[in-house]
């Protein structure tokens, strides 16, 4: 009972982490892009008071059933991704470590490579329901973006199965640590490809072709607002540093503590985030026909450095 | 009736405290208005600062920014938007055209004021109004909201019989056929 107690408390523990550093993350990046645009920006807390507005607001929208559950698709999504991404090296020395062991040694990659796809398909059955082109657009756009990416970055993730024989995230940690070499530079081909895949996954530009605001009002989203927007809001957050900390694991040898982690994600964060301010964006053919080039080139190559 | 300063919870204080820190703006760019909202959202105004964002559609948006002259066919629309757009929301009137017509204020398919036909909460006067002008009118919505005094949405309900007698006294045939309330 006790357990349950602490794996439930755990759980809780974990998931605010992941709220507050995503919610952060993200305000800090709107701060970092106007300072680029040479602007004052908002503060970095912003996002926390748009998502308090976004919460107070009344929501008196009503598309059917599926536009209901697609936010709430996302939101489970991403903190069943959560609970099975280590967030730090399991067995570690700092004291709030078994805190975030919360179901770790239960999940593998493949799961993973499942589970994150999942949010992303009940949004699009709930943004269709809504009926508005505008949504049934940005899930074409999405839904393609998707095929592009998801190819360089499982052939990354196969060719690491492939080279260590296992599919255990905590395996993988293991190995860094018992080498000392971190998988980025164990297989850099992997690496890369995995990181225009991490590129694609945030989309931010040149990717950022499903919410464009300017062509699509904002895509899929485009009829959710309130406490809708404000569980998409959120479920992102926490989405984004799933992905980030699953990278980290897997290629930068996990975080042996919440500073080292922070570095860790944060730094990894500025590539699409810094690539992103400077690009334009790009069409979702161009999109598709990029990953289907040296993504795809690097992926393959990661597989056959394995293999050989 | 409507509360003000003194009857604030404090939930109300911070959500409204919220509300004013992050207003998500539908500019609906009728008239040559929409010039001036460049300016006022890009680096040498920049309005994020203040949390004012641009929002896409007005499912997400707090306020509703009409820059400019209405006529009668546009008028249609603003109201379907503004109906659509979820509680609590702002309208905010911008240009002398909005006030009383402006230069256009003898034309036969132009409304002359728009607080005839949606509820504003802030005008800002002039043609054109500087970005200047525009972010201080929204400094003074944030005043608004901050003391709970910015309750458009909430006239709009009480008064909707006479605000849709406006509306169906310049396009009867329209605004007959429209539902009572855009949801």
């Amino acid at each position: 009972m006790e357990h349950i107690l602490i794996k439930i408390l755990g759980a809780i523990a974990t998931f605010i982490l992941a709220f507050i550093v995503g919610m952060t993350y993200g305000g800090v990046v709107r701060k970092i892009t106007a300072r680029v645009h040479n602007r004052l920006g908002p503060p970095f807390y912003q996002n926390f008071i748009d998502a308090l507005k976004l919460f107070s607001k009344k929501t008196a929208i009503h598309h059917g059933v599926m536009h209901f559950l697609g936010p709430a698709f996302l939101m489970v999504s991403s903190v069943v991704s959560l609970m099975f991404v280590p967030v730090l090296i399991p067995g570690g020395d700092s004291w709030y470590n078994s805190w975030f062991s919360n179901m770790i040694y239960d999940g593998d990659l493949i799961f993973l490579i499942y589970i994150m796809v999942f949010g992303s398909l009940g949004m699009a059955l709930g943004a269709g329901q809504t009926g508005n082109p505008n949504s049934s657009i940005g899930i074409t756009r999405g839904l393609s973006q998707m095929v592009g990416y998801e190819i360089p970055w499982v052939l990354a993730l196969v060719s690491l199965m492939l080279m260590y024989k296992t599919t255990s995230i905590v395996d993988f940690i293991n190995v860094q640590q018992e080498t000392g070499t971190w998988l980025m530079f164990a297989n850099p081909f992997a690496f890369i490809a995995g990181l225009f895949a991490l590129m694609g996954m945030f989309h931010y530009s040149p990717f950022d072709i499903i919410g464009a605001p300017a062509e699509l009002a904002s895509g899929p989203v485009s009829e959710n607002g309130g406490k809708f927007l404000f569980t998409m809001m959120s479920s992102g957050s926490v989405f984004s540093f799933v992905k980030l900390t699953l990278f980290v694991d897997i290629f930068m040898g996990g975080a042996s503590n919440l500073v080292v982690l922070v570095i860790k994600t944060f730094t990894l964060y500025m590539i699409p985030v810094l690539y992103g301010i400077v690009s334009h964006r790009y069409r979702t053919e161009q999109a598709v026909t990029f990953f289907w080039k040296w993504p795809l080139f690097f992926g393959l190559l990661a597989v056959l450095y394995a293999v050989l | 009736m409507y509360n003000d300063k003194n009857s604030q919870k404090i939930v109300d204080i911070i959500q409204n405290y919220a509300r004013k820190h992050s207003l998500w703006v539908l500019a609906y760019g009728t008239g040559c208005g929409a010039i001036e909202i460049a300016p006022t959202m890009t680096s040498r105004y920049d309005a994020e600062r203040l949390g004012i964002r641009g929002a896409a559609t007005p499912r997400q948006a707090d306020v509703l920014l009409i820059t400019g002259y209405l006529t009668v066919k546009t008028v249609k629309r603003v109201v379907r938007v503004y109906e659509q757009m979820q509680d609590p929301k702002y309208v905010i009137g911008f240009g002398s055209c909005t006030i009383n017509g402006g230069m256009y204020y003898d034309s036969y398919n132009t409304i002359n004021l728009l607080d005839r036909y949606l509820p504003v909460d802030v005008y800002i006067n002039g043609c054109m109004p500087r970005p200047e002008a525009v972010i201080q009118g929204f400094v003074k919505l944030q005043e608004l909201i901050s003391q709970g005094k910015a309750n458009g949405a909430a006239k709009y309900k009480e008064n909707l019989e006479w605000y849709k007698a406006n509306q169906k006294k310049i396009a009867p045939k329209w605004f007959e056929r429209a539902p009572e309330y855009n949801w």
